[in-house]
């Protein structure tokens, strides 16, 4: 079952600094929701408290539960903006990493569904190669089997295809909303395309301390195409909100 | 099996040993050069400076004695630079794993790299005996250390996104530092275990002359205390090999097992 995830009164300081404190936000269940706002407000902050990377520097405390009333930090999966491959490990060792690092029963299997998987995002050649010997988009796929195969209902994505081109990322998108589908995805993108191309509900972050707006919902299929009349509106709407949200001055030390 | 890259970089390899080979023949034919040219002109007698010709004449015609007391200087070297090496991972693996610990561990650490090998390798002469024991312990407390520092700090500089995964992952902390701290240090071993193997040699040849009856460094002191310049400078010249040749196949074997950097 797939749950959805809310998150209370959050609570985060860095230092004297206050990221963001009393901050309510709620993830439905199996859908996808896109954060976007200024670099700098929070955002990946909130992300990594939500999947329990909070370092020792900073002071956090929130009230962060799913409703299916299982503990969060075991039902996420993590993407970050660089693949975090192993470079000592082939492509087929880094999509079950999974099996290193815990105990895991039924390796076998493990292993073949992921190479089904590495064969889906087209990647069947690589399946012994090593990262280096990869591109960026390709390493970013293998980093998308790897999360897949943590078979987590949850995912949580940091900007992930940020890094990579415009064409790259298209096709990433696609492939991501394909794979992750009705799954319940936070994902940060600085790239009001992609979050409404991707997204079922948008938010936009902004201020210190920081707030979370909901700027849009959108109920069709994703990956959606940018010729969508709704989008073109949402678009506009979008730039309006990020502007505004990078007007509010953010103290910084 | 083309593809992979250690054969890659093993053909890469293979090409460039003998190119770096060749430059440190040139290197050496030009220091030789460079001997015998200062020995020209500052017309330098032969008991300040034995020339390359009557260095290498003794070097052949000594070759048995020479090769004899070669081997103990070997056996030390290796033994130390293995032992070495060992300790010194053990012990960065140590402190790695229990941080709190750290804190106490390291300045005693580096109070014992501190004394001066000199001064403690008559000690471990008088502790151990002349025989070959207190020259690998010289050894190793020339190594130790480095291998030590580099092999820790590179545990605990661990990237951080790797260690994030993990932990979104749930993993335990002894998988974490099994599967991704210590491969991710290796790199930063393998620089430390450089260091070590052109030390090593050092530390073999230190111990000898604080007190032995074989090996190359009491050759050298043998020589020098019968004013024999050319002995010491064959035994030296030796030495220099065995540094050498022991780095080169060391740095060959590091690139071959630790290929990803």
């Amino acid at each position: 079952m797939i749950p959805a995830i809310h998150i209370k009164n959050a609570f985060l300081a860095y230092g004297e600094k206050i990221i963001f404190s009393d901050l309510q936000l709620d993830l439905p269940a199996g859908q996808w929701i896109g954060l976007l706002g200024p670099s700098g407000v929070g955002k990946s902050s909130l992300l990594r408290m939500i999947a329990g990377l909070t370092t020792t520097q900073e002071i956090s405390h929130s009230e962060i539960y799913a409703s299916n009333h299982l503990p969060v930090n075991q039902q996420i999966a993590y993407m970050a903006q660089t693949d975090l491959l192993l470079p000592w490990l082939t492509v087929l060792e880094n999509a079950v990493l999974k099996l290193k690092l815990g105990s895991h029963k039924q390796r076998q299997e493990e292993i073949n569904r992921a190479s089904a998987l590495l064969e889906k995002v087209g990647l069947t050649n690589a399946l012994h190669l090593y990262p280096q010997q990869l591109s960026g988009g390709m390493r970013q796929r293998v980093a998308l089997v790897r999360t897949l195969m943590e078979n987590k209902p949850v995912i949580l994505m940091d900007e992930p295809f940020s890094a990579l081109d415009a064409i790259t990322r298209y096709k990433l998108q696609a492939l991501a909303a394909d794979l992750l589908r009705d799954k319940t995805v936070l994902f940060i993108t600085h790239d009001p395309m992609e979050a409404l191309r991707l997204a079922h509900v948008i938010y936009v972050m902004q201020g210190s301390p920081a707030v979370v707006k909901s700027v849009a919902m959108l109920s069709s299929g994703t990956p959606r195409e940018l010729t969508e009349p709704q989008l073109v509106e949402l678009q506009a709407l979008l730039f309006r909100e990020l502007a505004a949200a990078s007007s509010v001055p953010l103290t910084r030390e | 099996m083309l593809n992979h890259p250690k054969n890659k970089f093993l053909h890469f390899h293979y090409l460039a040993f003998i190119v770096q080979f060749s430059r440190s023949l040139i290197i050496f034919a030009g220091l030789l050069l460079i001997w015998q040219s200062i020995i020209l002109f500052w017309h330098l007698p032969d008991y300040i400076l034995p020339s390359p010709s009557h260095v290498f004449s003794t070097l052949y015609h000594q070759r048995n004695l020479i090769a004899i007391q070669t081997l103990p200087t070997l056996i030390e070297t290796l033994l130390g630079f293995t032992l070495g090496i060992v300790f010194g991972c053990l012990a960065a693996l140590f402190l790695a794993f229990f941080r709190p610990l750290a804190h106490w561990l390291l300045p005693t650490l580096i109070i014992s790299q501190a004394i001066p090998t000199f001064a403690i390798a008559p000690l471990f002469v008088i502790w151990l005996g002349y025989g070959m024991a207190s020259k690998i312990l010289t050894a190793v407390l020339m190594i130790f250390f480095p291998i030590t520092i580099a092999f820790y700090d590179g545990l605990c500089h661990t990237y951080a996104g790797w260690l994030d995964l993990a932990r979104t992952m749930q993993a335990k902390k002894w998988r974490i530092f099994w599967h991704i701290r210590i491969p991710a240090a290796l790199p930063r071993l393998a620089s430390g275990i450089r260091i070590a193997a052109v030390a090593a040699p050092l530390g073999a040849v230190i111990g000898e002359w604080v007190g032995a009856s074989r090996g190359l460094g009491y050759l050298m002191l043998n020589a020098n205390a019968r004013m024999q310049i050319d002995m010491m400078f064959a035994a030296l010249i030796v030495i220099i090999m065995l540094a050498l040749i022991l780095y080169f196949s060391i740095d060959k074997l590091l690139r071959l097992l630790i290929w990803w950097e």
